[in-house]
């Protein structure tokens, strides 16, 4: 075993979405390592399918993924805060209307 | 912000039980706390499939072999998810490997005992994966978040384990005389390094604390033993076997079962490595290692000249 060996030979790094049932979306399980797209998927199977967890899976190189920096996330989301108005409860009507 | 205010941020997380996240701020110390808790967690997984590996040629029936065979592939997907939670916290699959097959990194030390009969597998899915769901079940809430999904994960599929254990030992203890004495000649190898499984005794475990505050740790060493002692002595009654400890008796004012002393010598030996099969355990994970590295290599390979010909096949096309 050898440092070197290790390093050049790591399979890329993928992370695993599926779907649990028709009609639901696909949702982030977990991440896994394969050296193609279909070991990948094949793997996932293995990995997180083994009591009929999913109905479809994707995958996708985990570098391909761009995230959104949780330092910023007060600045970022700031504008949806004060627009209550965007919720339905923010509108006073009486208790009388029916169907809406 | 400036780390004084990282640090506040952060705790104040912790205390609203806010999980962590991968990209969130965090101590460096949480950080290599987790790191080296989920790749021992995950260790453990890894190197456990290798004693009850030993029995699945062996195993009395076809239904008892596809248990077991769904059991240990179950602990090879229990170690790959929490390597995955691992992963998250910035080391490679591959140091955390190396960490495992030099030795640096620990795997729990039950692993380090050998499984002579088959009554040994239904002890191990009773007693050792009993007391893991105890220490699980408590970390489905630890704080930082991928940890705490694996273990949801986990749990959920480590029931079976148990269960399938105990009917092992039911079956058993129904059977001969000869079946009896093995059951009983199991739990009074197993019962004793289960509960060291717990860890030392709170006195004697300096990272305790600090992992109670960062909400990792939800429940100390000696209250999780305490736990599985209460609930495996009725659940021994059923079986009709003894637990091999002659001071374990009631105390109505504790509301828990007493125990005799544990020896903590035994269990620092077999972690520091001279366990009856330490030696042995890392032989077979590094074997296969290596022997499976030109399967790595080639599947590499493979995927590299596919990707080159499907480039080849598109810059004609075009």
């Amino acid at each position: 075993m050898s440092d070197q060996n290790n390093n050049k030979a790591e399979w890329p790094l993928w992370e695993v979405f599926i779907r649990s049932k028709a009609g639901l979306d696909h949702k982030h399980v977990g991440s896994l390592h394969a050296a193609d797209a279909e070991m990948a998927i094949e793997n996932a199977r293995d990995v997180y399918t083994r009591r009929m967890e999913g109905v479809s899976i994707w995958v996708i190189e985990s570098k391909y993924i761009h995230a959104s920096d949780p330092d910023n996330a007060a600045s970022l989301y700031e504008p949806a805060n004060d627009k209550i108005y965007r919720h339905p409860t923010f509108y006073d009507l009486p208790d009388e209307l029916k169907h809406m | 912000m400036t780390v004084r205010d990282f640090q506040e941020a952060f705790d104040e997380k912790i205390d609203k039980e806010i999980a962590i996240e991968p990209r969130d701020w965090m101590p460096d110390n949480y950080r290599k706390t987790l790191i080296r808790q989920i790749s021992q967690h995950a260790h453990s997984e890894i190197v456990g499939m290798l004693p009850e590996g030993n029995w699945i040629t062996r195993a009395p029936s076809l239904r008892r072999k596809a248990v077991l065979l769904a059991k240990v592939q179950d602990e090879a997907g229990h170690g790959l998810y929490l390597y995955s939670a691992a992963e998250t916290l910035g080391i490679t699959r591959d140091e955390m490997v190396e960490q495992l097959h030099s030795g640096k990194a620990k795997y729990s030390s039950i692993f380090n005992y050998p499984t002579t009969t088959w009554a040994d597998i239904g002890a191990i899915g009773w007693l050792v994966d009993g007391a893991a769901i105890m220490n699980q079940v408590a970390l489905c809430r630890t704080s930082y978040g991928p940890y705490a999904r694996a273990m949801v994960r986990i749990c959920k599929e480590e029931s079976f384990h148990q269960r399938q254990g105990y009917e092992i030992l039911l079956h058993m203890s129904k059977g001969t005389e000869i079946q009896r004495k093995m059951v009983q000649d199991a739990i009074d190898r197993w019962w004793w390094p289960s509960l060291m499984m717990f860890g030392p005794t709170d006195d004697d475990s300096p990272n305790t604390a600090q992992s109670m505050r960062w909400r990792v740790k939800r429940f100390t060493n000696d209250e999780l033993r305490q736990r599985f002692i209460d609930v495996t002595v009725e659940q021994c009654k059923i079986l009709g076997m003894e637990l091999p400890d002659p001071e374990l008796k009631w105390n109505e004012e504790r509301g828990h079962f007493d125990y005799g002393p544990i020896d903590w010598e035994e269990f620092w030996n077999v972690v520091n490595g001279n366990g009856p099969c330490n030696r042995e355990r890392l032989k077979a994970r590094n074997d296969a290692w290596e022997k499976g590295a030109w399967v790595r290599d080639a599947a590499l390979a493979y995927s590299e000249k596919r990707k080159k010909r499907a480039k080849e096949a598109d810059t004609k096309a075009a």
